[in-house]
């Protein structure tokens, strides 16, 4: 079939744009699980949970949108990448599972509370930490002979990765602990507010780390970065402009402020590996021209995609309308 | 001991995919039956229907928060372990699994909410459509769901290039002959498990003498649907067996434990299928009743599992066995219809203690005959993951290794046992506050609270509710 739109441009914008969407709003319910077992008392741990407990599914939902679609717009990805972080994904989805039923029972307990607290801690934590060592993998990159994988079953987990991983868990517990300053008033508030410059800080140690480290492991991100200073090098700036704000707007106290800035700090660091690594998506070797799938398959499912993908934002904007505003400290039964 | 990757993906996608596949077939049935309880309240007006429907949708959120959570795991199995099958079948699986999931949230954003939680909210006309809409919405999962599993035993549409197939003709390739039995097959499997479960419940609570009106019609609804489902399953299970006479003729020698291809073949009750010796112990059958139910002639020919060398044989003992779990409890279910029909003369459906007892049993036998069936399919088509082209072995993640397989086996198993007993146990809870609970003010929450899928249910998991 003659092709008049490179329909491949157009999947790597809608699978791009679904993994943005889906850091940015399942972070900082991931985020409320990373910090929920340091919550200064029960009461507290039932306001992070409120806040975030309408939302945090339908924020997921772009998780599965973005993985089926991998499937049909870029097998290669889903063809290489699971079997490689064959271990990884099994806790990434283990941690989800457990996340998730917490949410639905932590409201129908009562003497066994306990326990669906720890499980909502520890698998946001290990969800988190599996996200951030899967960027850390794809920064690696890729053993492949053919187009398989043919690497070993852990050589995802490397220190590099331990260290992405550990990143994203402060990432999202900063995201978490902004998003509470935004949606709830006086103790938990307060204590959003002192734990967010320590977390930024963390999440900016990492940030370094990675910026160093990439350029020396893979001379395409070096020449990239180094070899004509371009217009990219805006993007860590507005990163560190970024970050700037957050600890400006916590001293000021203001409520909204922290959250929007820490999401300008995901969304500019996102920016920034996409500018370091397209238009490898299975680096080394493979391009998203090399890891797409027919054009006809391309096609069939974008009439599916353009019809629901304007659904789902819709609902998620009404969802976040009809909740927006403060959580009571009070009302939980 | 050296551990067989393919073996243990094998085990651990029978194990996710059985454990999902109880949920899905008992959401499409009850969304239908929720649908019908709306519909006879929005024409009689009788409260008894809604009654009914509230509690029984409280139920259908349970069971379908619970399938969402083991279908994630499933769209990851794909790639993490037949890597290989799904890169070379992604132009087709792809779109079609992802058309799934577009219908699954297109279903959940527009119509789930309205159903678990509008009723009170929007006019009832608006809500009697979402019931429809979420039932429809199941079926529409499902055809997608069943147009994948079809191609893989009836292949056709696709062209092989190089290693990845290309779809030629989506129409050829999402009806391939055998995907209309196998849809019709499973949508009234799926209206049996709801007719069953209805019918089972409702038992119990007459049993206890609870909410008697509106139990009795539940109870007197199902049985109506069993006497007429029942038979019928039995007419479109034969129909899809010639089909897979047609097409897979190993699979269905297989299933009758036929060694030699042959004319007058007896139909076997009891058999020990044997595969390293190639033959049957302790056979005992009907004679040329095999021959008669395949061919509709008692001389008919009936395929040999020795057409094939061994290694393209599947295992037959399970096969054999899991096609006599499935029709004997087929079986049972006809004898219940009929039982049900001949206490109807004078109430006896609601007072025969051992009527209601057994059908309290009765309602765990569609989840095994449901599982027995999808047994029969997959593991016949083995050695093929898909049909004559391409083997499970072809199909596996090349770099999987024994130990890998294992850890993640170990894992799920532990998952889904911690996670879904909860979810299970939940449910027993939600049945023991039964319509009386459903229906009764609610005392536990209706502050500030956010609503989820399990929030249509007002019951505690543990403790005094």
């Amino acid at each position: 079939m003659e092709a008049t739109f490179d329909l491949t441009v157009i999947w790597a914008g809608i699978i791009g744009f679904g993994l943005m969407m889906y850091v940015l709003m399942d972070g900082f319910d991931l985020g409320q699980g990373i910090l929920f077992m340091f919550a200064p008392n029960e009461a507290a741990r039932d306001q992070m949970m409120n806040s975030v407990a309408p939302v945090w599914d339908g924020n997921e939902t772009w998780l599965v949108l973005g993985g089926a679609g991998l499937l049909a717009a870029f097998p290669l990805v889903y063809s290489v990448f699971l079997p490689a972080l064959y271990i990884g994904v099994f806790l990434l989805l283990a941690g989800l599972i457990f996340r998730g039923v917490a949410f639905e029972f932590r409201f129908k307990a009562k003497t066994s509370k306990y326990l669906w607290n720890w499980s909502f801690a520890a698998g946001s934590t290990i969800a988190a930490f599996a996200q951030g060592a899967v960027v850390g993998a794809y920064i690696q990159g890729f053993e492949t002979e053919g187009f398989v994988y043919s690497g070993g079953p852990l050589d995802w987990l490397t220190p590099f990765t331990v260290i992405t991983g550990l990143g994203m868990v402060a990432g999202y517990a900063l995201l978490g602990s902004t998003w509470l300053i935004m949606k709830t008033e006086g103790e938990v508030q307060e204590w959003a507010y002192k734990l967010t410059p320590p977390l930024l800080g963390a999440l900016l140690t990492v940030f370094a780390i990675v910026c160093v480290y990439t350029p020396f492991v893979d001379p395409y991100v070096q020449e990239r970065w180094f070899d004509n200073i371009s217009v990219i090098w805006v993007i860590p700036a507005l990163t560190l402009y970024c970050a700037y704000l957050v600890l400006r707007s916590v001293k000021k106290r203001q409520d909204g402020m922290p959250f929007v800035a820490s999401m300008g700090i995901f969304l500019f660091s996102y920016l920034g590996l996409l500018a370091s690594k397209l238009p490898y998506i299975v680096p080394p070797k493979f391009t998203i021209w090399d890891a797409a799938s027919s054009y006809n398959s391309q096609l069939f499912l974008l009439l599916g995609f353009l019809f629901v993908i304007p659904i789902v934002l819709g609902y998620t904007t009404w969802t976040y309308w009809i909740f927006r505003g403060k959580v009571k400290a009070t009302g939980y039964h | 001991m050296e551990l067989d990757p393919l073996i243990l993906s094998r085990i651990q996608f029978a194990f996710v995919v059985c454990f999902h596949a109880i949920f899905p077939v008992f959401t499409i049935g009850l969304a239908s039956t929720i649908a019908g309880f709306e519909t006879l309240h929005y024409k009689t007006g009788n409260p008894v229907w809604q009654k009914l429907s509230k509690f029984w949708i409280q139920v259908f959120a349970v069971v379908f928060g619970i399938g969402v959570v083991s279908g994630i795991v499933m769209s990851f199995q794909f790639g993490t372990n037949w890597s290989n099958f799904s890169y070379a079948t992604a132009n087709f699986l792809g779109p079609v699994l992802s058309y799934e999931v577009v219908t699954a949230f297109f279903l959940e954003a527009a119509f789930l909410g309205v159903l678990l939680f509008g009723r009170d909210k929007v006019p009832q006309g608006v809500h009697l459509f979402a019931a429809i809409m979420v039932a429809t919405g199941t079926f529409i999962s499902s055809f997608w769901i069943l147009a994948a599993n079809s191609l893989m035993q009836t292949p056709q549409g696709l062209e092989l290039i190089n290693g990845m197939y290309f779809v030629t003709s989506w129409a050829d390739s999402l009806f391939t002959p055998s995907f209309g039995y196998r849809f019709a097959h499973m949508a009234l499997a799926s209206f049996l498990t709801a007719a069953l479960v209805v019918a089972g419940v409702s038992a119990w609570f007459v049993l206890q003498k609870r909410e008697l009106e509106a139990n009795k019609k539940a109870l007197s609804v199902a049985l109506w649907f069993l006497l007429f489902l029942a038979p019928a399953q039995t007419v479109v299970g034969d129909f899809h067996g010639l089909n897979t006479l047609e097409h897979q003729p190993i699979k269905v020698a297989a299933m009758e434990g036929n060694w030699e291809r042959d004319t007058n073949v007896p139909l076997l009750l009891f058999a020990i299928p044997d595969k390293e010796s190639q033959t049957n112990h302790f056979e005992i059958g009907i004679p040329g009743l095999a021959s008669y139910v395949l061919t509709h002639d008692w001389n008919g020919e009936v395929p040999g599992l020795k057409d094939v060398p061994v290694e393209e044989q599947p295992p037959v003992f399970i096969v054999f066995w899991s096609f006599r779990i499935m029709v004997g409890l087929g079986l049972l279910m006809i004898g219940f219809g009929i039982w049900g029909l001949i206490l109807r003369r004078n109430g006896g459906y609601y007072q025969n203690k051992t009527f209601l007892n057994g059908l309290r049993l009765m309602s765990l036998s569609p989840f095994v005959a449901v599982l027995a069936g999808w047994v029969v399919t997959e593991v016949g088509r083995a050695p093929w993951l898909i049909y004559g082209q391409m083997t499970h072995a072809q199909g596996l993640t090349p770099s999987l290794s024994g130990g890998m397989a294992l850890f993640t086996l170990i894992g799920y198993v532990l998952v889904y046992s911690a996670v879904f007993s909860a979810g299970v146990y939940y449910l027993l809870q939600v049945f023991k506050g039964g319509i009386e609970k459903a229906n009764a003010p609610h005392e536990l929450e209706e502050v500030e609270r956010p609503m989820r899928p399990f929030s249509a249910a007002h019951v505690a998991i543990d403790g005094e509710a």
